[in-house]
């Protein structure tokens, strides 16, 4: 039955939606992370969707979304010179994480919107099961 | 007069069932609205219905004895045929990513999809009145 296919597919965008409302969280608490070296410092993540094909029962007629992984982004980090600084290393600087406040927060929006779209999905489709259990009453 | 349920809920049950699986389809694509390089795909309900009309008359049951009911004109459509008749949506605007989801779009849609299965249930509940009050006799 394919409204049954619907809530999966709507919980699998909500699942997918929410991992990467964690990721932006994560960048977002770890933007001033420092680090004595450029390798081991913070680097923004990000997920990688996918489309499900065939994977939700036999029918092919709708897709749900996975989350493939989460990869590091590979912008440059921060290096700023602050000799003061307890973590400075030899020559007196830091490195901050890649994170672009400005970029999580865009991410952060849309990811809110899609999850809210995909729970609005979920609520329709529910009130179409309700009628359609209650046909001829 | 032969009777039959099938032909008495008529168009509306099939319409129901292309409505259902176009939800489906439109679920898809909003769950993917972020999928890069996902292609948003629609049902294209009239010829989608045309398709199951046309399969009422194909599927028969075999008839052996001459007392076997035939079949003919009263099994509905195969509900997989109606994927044949998915087809690609052509994107207003094409995204970096090769994605080609127009969220608002997708959404209005699934909303009027969701209008018009309300619809055909309205339809069929009356049908289901009908009957019942045909049945009692009141």
């Amino acid at each position: 039955m394919s409204l049954f296919n619907i809530l999966d597919i709507a919980g699998s965008g909500m699942s997918a939606q929410a991992l990467r409302l964690n990721t932006t969280a994560s960048n977002l608490a770890n933007a001033e992370s420092v680090s004595s070296t450029g390798a081991d410092v913070y680097r923004a993540r990000q997920p990688v969707f996918s489309a499900v094909m065939k994977a939700l029962g036999e029918s092919p007629a709708g897709v749900g979304v996975q989350v493939n992984g989460i990869v590091e982004s590979q912008a440059p980090v921060r290096k700023q010179y602050e000799p003061g600084h307890p973590m400075a290393n030899g020559d007196g600087y830091i490195f901050l994480p890649n994170v672009s406040m400005v970029e999580e927060m865009a991410n952060m929006i849309s990811a809110s919107r899609s999850y809210q779209t995909n729970s609005e999905v979920a609520k329709t489709t529910k009130q179409l099961f309700m009628r359609t259990l209650s046909l001829g009453q | 007069m032969q009777f039959g349920l099938d032909k008495f809920f008529g168009i509306s049950q099939q319409a129901l069932k292309i409505h259902s699986r176009r939800a489906e389809v439109l679920a898809g694509n909003l769950a993917n609205a972020d999928t890069p390089g996902y292609k948003a795909r629609d049902i294209d309900f009239k010829a989608a219905l045309q398709q199951f009309k046309s399969g009422m008359s194909d599927v028969t049951l075999r008839t052996t004895n001459p007392n076997h009911i035939n079949s003919a004109g009263t099994s509905p459509g195969r509900i997989d045929d109606v994927l044949g008749e998915m087809k690609y949506r052509i994107p207003g605007q094409p995204s970096l990513d090769g994605n080609t989801v127009d969220s608002l779009k997708e959404k209005a849609a699934f909303m009027e999809n969701a209008l018009l299965y309300q619809t055909n249930l309205q339809f069929l509940g009356g049908k289901i009145k009908h009957l019942k009050s045909a049945l009692k006799g009141e």
